[in-house]
């Protein structure tokens, strides 16, 4: 137990091993967390940045609110202007779109379990004493990944091992290792911290699927009407049928990695683990958008994902969501490091968007922040007054509760295989296992998407940009819109308001807005700080590995989160979700 | 527990240890060699460079960004990501890599900053915002003091990506924060400028083994980038430039001149502007580059490219000056070519300030 003082406050600044700036305060009853409070602790100004451009130049600035989503802003973006100019995209477009955002989530959701989160269960230096024959027995009794004779793991420990010797430690100095949370045998460590290394090299070599499409990853070019890569079986110089191969090789290469290694190595872990199946829920309230459009972003019923809001675990009821009433989404600012013209009270529909940045924190440099007064960069959206948590395991609730076939056969093969009720979805466990069996959904249906691809191609449809609209000239004067999507990390939407010809207002609505914000006016805590405060007792307070695991269950992004600056944002604008 | 007796262990110890062959590490060094450009006489120089150091302390700080540097970083196919920090470098504090949180994390850097005083390497990606320390904080210290503090005891500072190099994004106009590049605060460490948004991943690697083989700073132009990466405009070595030569062009994105492989001039791309290996290193391991996909360069390794105008917009640029900056370039004239570069650029700004909407018929008349 720890020898520290009774009901301290801990701070856990900087949280590593996610994108951005975030901090982590928790009140201390003894060892456990009686209340917890997230803090976003730095902001850029995009939106503000944004004003008065090129609309079709939006997505270039909105994909730099974040590097490792790096695609989700430019399509939330595109799709922003072109809902908001009743812009058509060719077939071929949304195919590619899909192609690449699912893309971006397999490699998105596989680095974070290898290398955000997998440190939180996996203990490196216990994986030194590894037998490699007992690692390789286990390793082909989960999976029949090739990668997994005794050599290949005594390679690897005596890697690892020679690279501890060399007493610079690196990224793995410092860290928790040898805590009594770590349950991992050491041969499960071994086998863990070699798919950490296979899976660094693994992602560099997916993510060629953007660089076909969009030239380059990170961050790969978009375009509004379409995509930017022509298609041309003919020609030496677009989308041809080397390309093609290239892709459809990506996308088994994708799937074998899932398969064989993402898959069984969370099931593998997770059996470890169970205890987490009962602490980090939270909210139990769980929103969607919808995304993965089959007949263009008009028509949701045709999306793979579907839209919705649960509430409070029910799952027998889905809410539908209306992102244009006026009522159902507000963002409010009461513990914000801004102000709102009708006061710090108020709530605002994202149509209304108003945010000035006033900085009333502590000067730094600081010990604690002042959490009953303003703590963060962060907003406070919420639906119809509840706070939401977004992301994978609202998307795998909503698959589930809407009646998917291979989400309820996963859940049940995943709840079957832990010997868990399904309550255990609703934890710190279930978020992480969530991801991965989400990964696996999209990993699959890359396939389908290919396939619709060649079939257009093959009826002679090479058609990939609609150029109609692409002159601002032909615009109406006016125009808004917003674009929506479900990123890797969750429900994500743009606001747009286009006048003569430039943008006039920008709005976004990003996941982890939804999820690490601070509390409401009411006092109501955001995703993280709920978790936090459901049943987390911390074995020593100075090394508070559970906090990392339930916050890096969420996979924060704070570069998403914060970005939000709009001085002159409070005009009514009125925004038609077609 | 870690012993900390063999701490003075060399990296060709480390090597052998780990079972990587002296013919598998000499081929590694031909490919770094190749990729600087260095004669293979250089080879046993860098092996044995290589092999007699101990990794070198790397310090990674990152402040208004948005971890697309990061991220590319570890899309490098020479020299990767895993052989670059288990092989090459101790990267001693990296926020999205490092195990350790918290007051944990702090205590590595500052370890880092005490044991390698002097010799460490900093690197930074982001801006720094200075109209408020409170607009961005890492364990409650603002990030001008951190920058700093971190900066005092570093051998040389590497300002990855356009941010940290020049501002980028947050210093897009209006700047509302008040954001500032690595450049603009320290003025007595050597700095590299690794720009781009993100740079290309094996740009950002060559930098830092040229660097760490070297040990000095490699030959840098007016503004701080390696000449090795951004010595030529990515027009001057693009694969569609005889398209531009013979008046080619795309005018739409699925048109026959895009299906082709002609020149996105019209389409604004930006390649006559921006000084950048795209064209010759290419992306994710030789896969493409923007202009190979069909879009237009947007010219991300150039101080405010944010502010240039629509990405879509031809640039306002009489097409008989590129001509000439290509003949100068190519009768070798280094000096002319950094001139016409600054010439390029002088032009391009101005365009911006008239907020011009040219395109070359408009400039043939």
């Amino acid at each position: 137990m720890s020898e520290s003082g009774e009901n301290e406050r801990i701070v856990v600044d900087p949280i590593t091993r996610i994108e951005g700036h975030l901090r982590i305060e928790a009140q201390m009853d003894g060892n456990r967390i009686k209340s917890a409070y997230s803090s976003g602790t730095m902001v850029r100004g995009i939106e503000t940045i944004l004003k008065g451009r090129d609309p079709r130049d939006a997505w270039a600035f909105t994909q730099r609110i974040c590097g490792v989503c790096t695609l989700v802003h430019g399509l939330a973006s595109i799709r922003a202007v072109e809902n908001a100019l009743h812009y058509k995209v060719p077939k071929n477009a949304d195919l590619i779109r899909n192609l690449m955002n699912g893309a971006q989530y397999i490699h998105d959701h596989v680095m974070h379990f290898y290398h955000l989160h997998a440190l939180d269960w996996v203990d490196v230096v216990s994986a030194l004493s590894a037998d490699p024959k007992a690692t390789s027995e286990l390793a082909q009794s989960i999976s029949s990944y090739p990668k997994s004779s005794p050599g290949y793991f005594a390679d690897m420990k005596k890697k690892l091992k020679g690279f501890v010797e060399s007493g610079q430690l690196g990224i793995f100095a410092n860290a928790y290792w040898g805590h009594p949370a770590y349950k991992l045998p050491p041969e499960a460590n071994l086998m863990a911290v070699s798919h950490y290394l296979e899976a660094l090299s693994w992602q560099r070599d997916v993510a060629r699927l953007h660089t076909i499409f969009g030239g380059k990853n990170p961050h790969p070019n978009f375009v509004v009407g379409g995509v930017p890569c022509a298609i041309d079986l003919n020609s030496d110089s677009a989308i041809n049928m080397n390309r093609l191969s290239m892709v459809q090789d990506i996308i088994q290469q994708m799937k074998t990695f899932v398969d064989q290694v993402y898959v069984p190595d969370t099931l593998a872990i997770a059996g470890f683990y169970k205890d987490w199946t009962t602490r980090g829920e939270g909210l139990g309230n769980f929103l969607t958008f919808g995304d993965f459009p089959s007949n263009g972003m008009e028509n949701p019923s045709g999306f793979m994902i579907p839209p919705g809001a649960i509430l409070n675990r029910d799952i027998s009821t889905i809410h539908d969501v209306d992102m244009n009433a006026a009522d159902e989404i507000k963002e409010y600012i009461a513990h914000s490091w801004y102000d709102y013209e009708k006061g710090k009270e108020a709530g605002l529909h994202p149509y209304d968007g108003e945010t000035n940045l006033n900085y009333t924190g502590p000067k730094p440099p600081y010990q604690h922040l002042d959490v009953d007064q303003s703590y963060s960069w962060l907003k406070s959206p919420r639906w119809k007054g509840h706070a939401m948590e977004v992301g994978p395991l609202a998307r795998v609730l909503m698959l589930y509760a809407s009646g998917h076939e291979q989400t309820r056969e996963l859940v049940g093969m995943t709840l079957n295989k832990l010997d868990v009720p399904v309550t255990a979805l609703f934890s710190t466990l279930g978020r992480t296992a969530a991801r991965t069996l989400e990964t696996k959904i999209i990993a699959d249906a890359m396939q389908g998407w290919y396939n619709e691809l060649m079939t257009n191609l093959k009826a002679g449809d090479t058609k990939t940009f609609n150029e109609v609209l692409w002159e601002p000239s032909s615009w109406p004067k006016s125009a808004q819109g917003v674009g929506f999507m479900e990123a890797p990390r969750g429900a994500l939407a743009h606001y747009i308001v286009i006048k003569d010809e430039v943008i006039k207002n920008y709005q976004a609505v990003v996941p982890s807005t939804w999820n690490a914000g601070p509390r409401d006016d009411k006092g109501q805590p955001g995703a993280y700080e709920a978790a936090l405060q459901d049943n987390h007792t911390l074995y020593d307070t100075k090394q508070p590995v559970e906090i990392l695991r339930t916050i890096h269950s969420f996979d924060p992004c704070l570069a998403c989160a914060v970005h939000l600056t709009d001085p002159d944002g409070n005009e009514i604008i009125k925004v038609k979700v077609q | 527990m870690i012993n900390d007796s063999n701490r003075d262990k060399t990296l060709g110890e480390t090597l052998r240890e780990q079972g990587i062959s002296r013919r598998s590490f000499l081929k590694f060094c031909a490919t770094t060699a190749s990729m600087m450009a260095l004669s293979p006489a250089m080879i046993p120089k860098i092996a044995h460079a290589l092999e007699n150091a101990r990794r070198p302390s790397v310090i990674w700080l990152s402040f208004q960004e948005c971890t697309g540097c990061t991220e590319s970083l570890t899309r490098a196919h020479t020299t990767t990501i895993e052989s670059l920090i288990f092989d090459f470098i101790s990267l001693d504090y990296h926020h999205t890599l490092q195990a350790a949180s918290g007051h944990a994390a702090e205590q590595a850097r500052e370890t880092a900053m005490e044991e390698n005083y002097g010799k460490y390497l900093l690197i930074v990606d982001g801006s720094i915002p200075m109209d408020n320390p409170g607009y961005s904080t890492i364990a409650g210290i603002s990030n001008y003091d951190m920058l700093m503090d971190t900066a005092k005891g570093a051998a040389a500072i590497v300002a990855v990506g356009t941010c940290a190099a020049y501002g980028g994004i947050p210093h897009a106009k209006p700047n509302p924060t008040g954001a500032v590049s690595v450049g603009d605060l320290i003025k007595d460490k050597p700095i590299i400028n690794v720009p781009g948004c993100p740079p290309i991943p094996v740009v950002i690697t060559g930098t830092l083994m040229q660097f760490l083989t070297f040990g000095s700073l490699p030959e840098l132009d007016h503004i701080g980038r390696p000449k090795a990466f951004y010595g030529k405009s990515i027009h001057d070595r693009c694969y569609r430039r005889p398209f531009y030569d013979k008046g080619l062009f795309a005018e739409t994105f699925d048109d026959e001149g895009a299906k082709k492989g002609w020149c996105l001039y019209k389409l604004g791309c930006k390649g006559p502007t921006t000084y950048n290996a795209c064209a010759t290193t290419k992306w994710n391991d030789g896969t493409s580059f923007p202009i190979e996909a069909g879009h237009p360069c947007l010219g991300c390794s150039e101080p405010d490219f944010w502010d240039g105008g629509s990405f879509y917009k031809a640039l306002s640029m009489p097409t008989e000056n590129i001509t000439r900056t290509v003949i100068y370039t190519a009768a070798g004239a280094a000096a002319a070519g950094v001139a016409l570069g600054a010439m390029n650029r002088h032009k391009k700004n101005q365009a911006v300030a008239t907020h011009n909407r040219t395109s070359i018929d408009d400039l043939k008349k």
